[in-house]
């Protein structure tokens, strides 16, 4: 896992100089009444995990959804792989999109497919071979370990597993970005801690810029204080004081960013919604 | 501006803004037949969903209704002793006009409502954007497909219900008024013309265009959970219904006028 540690880092090195993969410049957002999101800036960097904490319904989700040009922003300049998709069609965004993953709250699988044809779907779309559809679903639901649930439909699967298979879906075609919308939301401890240690996995793994929405606490931290430890094939703690150099925070508060910042400014910070937040 | 005409205000505007937002949608819709990519698979399939599974109500509608016109008129025309009219007379009425509004009526009751429902739940369970982030386009995956299914299958199913609504007729003339068969279907037969198949199968083109286009169109705007769903479906069933009534009488009237030199 050092190996894969280094290895990113020197990536984090070698892409300080590369363009961010996510850039919002004041964005602003309303539906009716106050706005949701209101004058929002911050980037993602290249192999960088965003963790983008706040309470429920302040627009954690919304912020996501402008990411990837679900939502468009009332005004500010949203860019996604350095080109600004604002203003840009349906039909050229369906073509970055191909390019992102991502995980929605309660999975968001298609009921009437299977989950062979719900992880496949985007290569299925692309008229991929069957045979290399079929390995790579395997693979990836290898990853995410339900490989047993391959001819099973969504309907026959727990919450949990749910969500697992929504990320081998959002990781099968190698994204460029993946977004997390609460993954872990609605979960019971144990489940959850299941989801976040994959999270873990993909990230120190592949090493594929993420922006994860949660109001978890405790998610947030593990993921900030855990690395994946491939010879042991499970998550294990950073030793004490350490946190993963790739792993930082935002803090959305009333439509605005009040954190942006590393896990230790996070916690040392004095700002008295972010220090009842974490109480 | 007084409470009343400020309510009256804001509803002409919101109505004004779903006739908008409706014929965006009917343009992408079909614009959506000559862009790439083109989901034949999902025609097919829905098409199967459409025609074969609304064959039985179809049917069955179009055979009662049939035998309810003979039963009706036979009584009628026997007073003037004109009995021997019956087959003429069902299959005017089944062929112009009845059987392309009621198998409107039926498909748009089953599918409009079965759209609705379907692509609303996936819009509040997000599949609709999960498709979206996953690089498809919904209203060329979902919607152009339904549409297309409907117009053609309507077209067919009302040929359907033209002829089990001429033997409907036949049934009950035969069976029941002690016709003679024969003269039922000369008589049916003698008194059609091209321009009342014309009429009789261009109405559905447009009444399939309607039901799956309202059908899929409250489905992509619902909002509100389950509930939502719910509203939607009903929205659905009740504006294509109404919409098929309204535009029978506009084509109608611009058929007859068409067709009146043939």
């Amino acid at each position: 896992m050092d190996e894969v540690y280094t290895k990113l880092d020197l990536t984090k090195t070698a892409n300080a100089v590369l363009e961010p993969v996510v850039v919002f410049e004041n964005v602003s957002l309303r539906f009716d009444g106050p706005p949701v999101l209101d004058d929002v800036s911050f980037q993602i960097a290249p192999a960088e995990t965003r963790i983008l904490l706040g309470p429920s319904g302040v627009g954690k989700s919304t912020l996501l959804k402008l990411a990837n040009g679900l939502l468009r922003p009332d005004s500010g300049r949203i860019y996604l792989f350095g080109q600004e998709i604002t203003h840009m069609s349906e039909e050229e965004l369906l073509h970055l999109r191909i390019r992102t993953g991502m995980v929605f709250q309660e999975g968001a699988l298609f009921d009437s497919l299977t989950v062979r044809d719900n992880v496949g779907y985007q290569l299925m779309e692309r008229h991929v071979d069957v045979t290399e559809v079929d390995r790579r679903v395997h693979e990836a639901l290898r990853f995410v370990e339900l490989e047993h649930t391959y001819d099973m439909l969504p309907g026959s699967l727990s919450g949990g597993m749910r969500r697992r298979v929504a990320i081998a879906r959002a990781i099968i075609d190698q994204p460029q970005l993946i977004l997390y919308d609460s993954p872990t939301g609605g979960l019971d401890p144990v489940t959850s801690t299941t989801i976040i240690e994959l999270i873990i996995k993909e990230r120190d793994a592949y090493g594929t810029p993420a922006l994860l929405v949660t109001h978890r606490l405790q998610d947030a931290f593990t993921m900030a204080t855990h690395k994946y430890d491939a010879n042991e094939g499970k998550m294990t703690p950073l030793p004490q004081g350490q946190t993963n150099v790739n792993t930082s925070f935002l803090v959305l508060h009333q439509g605005k960013i009040v954190f942006d910042g590393s896990t230790e400014a996070l916690v040392a910070s004095q700002d008295p919604f972010i220090q009842q937040f974490l109480a | 501006m007084p409470f009343a005409l400020d309510k009256f205000d804001g509803l002409a505007k919101r109505m004004i803004l779903s006739v908008q937002e409706y014929s965006l949608f009917c343009w992408q819709g079909v614009s959506n037949l000559v862009r790439a990519p083109h989901y034949w698979g999902d025609v097919l399939n829905q098409a199967d969903l459409i025609g074969v599974g609304s064959l039985p109500i179809v049917v069955l509608t179009g055979f009662f209704t049939g035998g309810v016109l003979a039963l009706q008129s036979a009584a009628s025309l026997a007073q003037f002793g004109a009995q021997a009219y019956t087959g003429r007379f069902v299959s005017l009425s089944m062929i112009r006009e009845l059987a392309p509004v009621l198998t409107g009526l039926m498909v748009s009751g089953r599918n409009a409502s079965g759209m609705a429902s379907e692509l609303g739940s996936m819009v509040v369970t997000e599949q609709i954007d999960a498709m979206r982030a996953l690089g498809t386009d919904p209203m060329k995956k979902l919607v152009t497909p339904r549409m297309l299914a409907t117009v053609v299958m309507l077209f067919l199913l009302t040929i359907v219900s033209d002829t089990v609504g001429t033997a409907g007729g036949a049934f009950v003339a035969v069976f029941i008024s002690a016709q003679n068969g024969t003269q039922y279907f000369t008589s049916a037969y003698q008194a059609l013309v091209y321009a009342d198949i014309a009429q009789g199968l261009t109405k559905p083109l447009f009444f399939g265009f309607i039901i799956a286009t309202v059908g899929c169109y409250f489905g992509m705007k619902t909002t509100g959970g389950t509930q939502g769903v719910g509203r939607s479906t009903t929205q659905a069933v009740v504006v294509s219904s109404v919409l098929i009534i309204f535009s029978d009488f506009i084509l109608s009237r611009a058929l007859l006028w068409i067709f009146s030199g043939f």
